[in-house]
């Protein structure tokens, strides 16, 4: 008997009976007195509406799909590597054209073409603005914030507070805010644009030249702590930011210059152009960074501090520059996000918005630009859609469950994200070469 | 080139090096030796920034240099080659090599081809990433990257550290090479056989305390050294 359950396939079955259970519990209906396992049999009215083809109960479902994820993990325990070696065979050829240059810059320029269109193909009131406030805006924010954990290595978890001088200095210039806008007169949102990266790029500079010789975890609470003072500020300081009903006199955007006038308005669309015009140009920047001297400077840095200063490489300038280049992204999806809402409110920049955008950047791949930008809109996209249609049962605050288990999920088994850096993705072929073992313990025994 | 004197650090509440003098002229290879803990490490990391000394003076070439920042020793001439060879694990070692050249404007191919001839190992694994080689090569590799700076003086920490002996054998013949292309060395080891035989001068550091120095070869014989360095009995070696 006891021989029997230390056999791995049926210790695999009861890990697997174990946590469809929990996740069973989790997104099952409460129980009460009347049905104290409600959680396990639901009703046969959600069963229904769950798959729509039978009617059930929950635990058969569950249970149904439990048999299914074990036979399938078994499969792949059977023929798995046999399957991987073939895979990776079958790609090498596709994966070396698409290194050459050429080739990924076509890619890009096919993805773009795509991009521009992608409001037409969608053609649907809520998925045209979901394409702003949920993905463009949030893909701006996750390649800043890549620039700074990515590139530099730097755990920043007040990134938050960069969106926020964003979004509050386009208040400010455009005269929203009880403090006068500057030179005496409110300017078109437009003009926030410049201020806003001024401000951001100071804020980076101020936080980060005190604040970045601490090194790992006091940086990460340093950082938090950041963030914090950006909200309380916005919210106390009453005769300044309007305090925590914050303000809904934002105009849109209007570029004036000269013969040439374009106002936004309510629709979402040119929003969605003004988003990617600015992705694009920081995808721009931020790659031509990365493979610049500051970002050689940057991976030393990350790699191995003493060795990069011993080389004379000064780590505080690089590390300030990186949090003052990466906020400059947030500062701009701050004034996006500012001037199509009209509204500003201090309590959405919560610590809970900065870890999120770390997740994105995290399941994208730290530091791989293509990465984050995958993770982000996959992420991003599900999340809209699980909000717009929610399945039975479904509540928002219920994604970070889901989240996070996609997160455990990964470290365990892609820990370098979706798409993980070039210098990642080496490491990992020439483990490969060099070991018959799991590509992936390269990544996990990191102790050089 | 290198004058030390009575260099004071501390860390925290704890000194760690108690007024030490010393120099190091051009050309020379002096070796500082000592146990662990005796300040070998720290006399390093203070020459070239990482540690300032709370007091005394460090002139090099005779310029100030105690309150320099470690970054800015690159540009000076000086090049350390830090405990634990400290290479970047992720980085292929030619690119390794590459960082070596970080504060140097212009083309570093000649410095790379030389550094090739040096250590040919290097050539044959220039693609591979930097925590694939072995120790042996990484020790290479850490005093290839730090040459790429073209120092006129180069500091060296345990390079032998972990090596099997044929490496090590390796190591110091390439470290008199490198001496000989014009390039002063400062060298810290535990292996003072070693080290006496290969270096000029020496110093013998115990507890912060430069406790004994002289021409390698007399210290070489000096009963103390042979007793505590080199692992001889004392009535055996006299």
């Amino acid at each position: 008997m006891r021989e029997f359950f230390q056999r791995a396939p049926i210790r695999r079955l009861l890990v697997i009976l174990g946590v469809v259970l929990v996740v069973e519990l989790i997104t099952g209906p409460p129980g009460s007195n009347e049905h104290p396992v409600a959680g396990f049999t639901g009703s046969y009215h959600e069963a229904a509406s769950y798959f729509g083809l039978f009617r059930t109960q929950r635990w058969v479902v569950f249970l149904t799909l439990a048999l299914v994820a074990w036979g399938i993990t078994e499969f792949w325990n059977w023929r798995g590597p046999t399957i991987r070696a073939r895979a990776s065979d079958a790609l090498a050829g596709p994966r070396q054209v698409g290194e050459k240059r050429p080739v990924r810059v076509g890619f890009a320029l096919v993805l773009l073409v795509l991009a521009i269109l992608l409001p037409h193909i969608v053609n649907n009131a809520f998925w045209q603005s979901a394409l702003v406030t949920y993905v463009a805006i949030y893909v701006l924010l996750a390649i800043g914030l890549n620039v700074v954990v990515g590139f530099a290595g730097l755990l920043d978890l007040g990134y938050v507070a960069f969106y926020a001088i964003g979004a509050y200095t386009t208040a400010w210039v455009t005269g929203a805010l009880p403090t006068p806008p500057p030179f005496g007169h409110a300017l078109d949102a437009f003009w926030a644009i410049p201020f806003a990266v001024v401000f951001v790029v100071i804020a980076g500079v101020l936080l980060g030249a005190p604040t970045l010789r601490l090194r790992g975890d006091y940086l990460a609470i340093v950082t938090l702590g950041f963030g914090e003072i950006i909200t309380i500020f916005a919210n106390n300081l009453y005769g300044i930011t309007g305090g925590s009903t914050g303000t809904k006199q934002i105009p849109h955007p209007v570029f004036h210059v000269g013969p040439i006038k374009y106002t936004w308005g309510l629709a979402p669309v040119p929003y969605y152009y003004l988003a990617l015009g600015s992705v694009v140009l920081f995808l721009i920047i931020f790659s031509l960074l990365q493979r610049s001297r500051v970002g050689r400077a940057w991976t030393a840095i990350r790699e191995d501090e003493v060795a990069a200063e011993s080389l004379g490489i000064n780590p505080l300038k690089f590390k300030v520059m990186a949090f003052a280049v990466g906020a400059a992204s947030a500062g701009f999806a701050g004034v996006i996000t500012a001037s199509a809402d009209n509204f500003l409110f201090p309590s959405s920049f919560t610590l809970t918005f900065s870890i999120n955008i770390l997740v994105l950047v995290i399941l994208g791949g730290m530091g791989s630009i293509s990465g984050v930008v995958v993770g982000a809109v996959i992420i991003q996209v599900v999340q809209a859609y699980l909000n717009h249609t929610p399945p039975a049962g479904y509540q928002q605050p219920d994604l970070y469950i889901y989240v996070g288990a996609l997160l455990i999920t990964m470290m365990i088994f892609r820990p370098a994200g979706l798409i993980p850096s070039r210098q990642r993705r080496r490491e990992i072929t020439l483990y490969e070469k060099s070991h018959e073992g799991h590509p992936d313990e390269a990544l996990l025994g990191d102790d050089v | 080139m290198l004058e030390v004197t009575d260099a004071v650090v501390r860390y925290g509440a704890i000194t760690a090096l108690h007024g030490i003098t010393f120099e190091v002229n051009e050309g020379e290879i002096v070796t500082l030796l000592g146990a662990n803990g005796a300040g070998k490490s720290t006399t390093l990391r203070m020459v070239s920034g990482l540690q300032p000394p709370v007091s005394g003076s460090i002139t090099f070439r005779g310029r100030d240099i105690s309150r320099t920042r470690a970054h800015d020793f690159a540009k000076l001439g000086v090049s350390h080659v830090p405990e634990g060879r400290r290479i970047f694990p992720q980085m292929s070692v030619e690119e390794n090599l590459e960082m070596g050249a970080f504060r140097r404007r212009g083309s570093t191919s000649e410095d790379l081809e030389g550094i090739y001839e040096t250590f040919p190992i290097l050539k044959e694994r220039r693609k591979q990433l930097g925590s694939n080689l072995s120790g042996g090569e990484q020790q290479m590799l850490a005093i290839g990257r730090a040459l790429m700076s073209r120092p006129t003086l180069l500091l060296l920490d345990e390079p032998s550290m972990g090596l099997a002996p044929m490496i090590v054998d390796t190591i110091f013949r390439i470290i008199g090479e490198i001496r000989a292309a014009g390039t002063t060395v400062l060298l810290v080891e535990q292996n003072a056989a070693h080290a006496l035989r290969l270096a000029d001068r020496g110093y013998v550091l115990e507890n912060g305390r430069i406790v004994l120095s002289g021409p390698s070869s007399e210290l070489l014989v000096d009963p103390r050294v042979r007793a505590v360095y080199l692992g001889e009995d004392v009535e055996a070696g006299s």
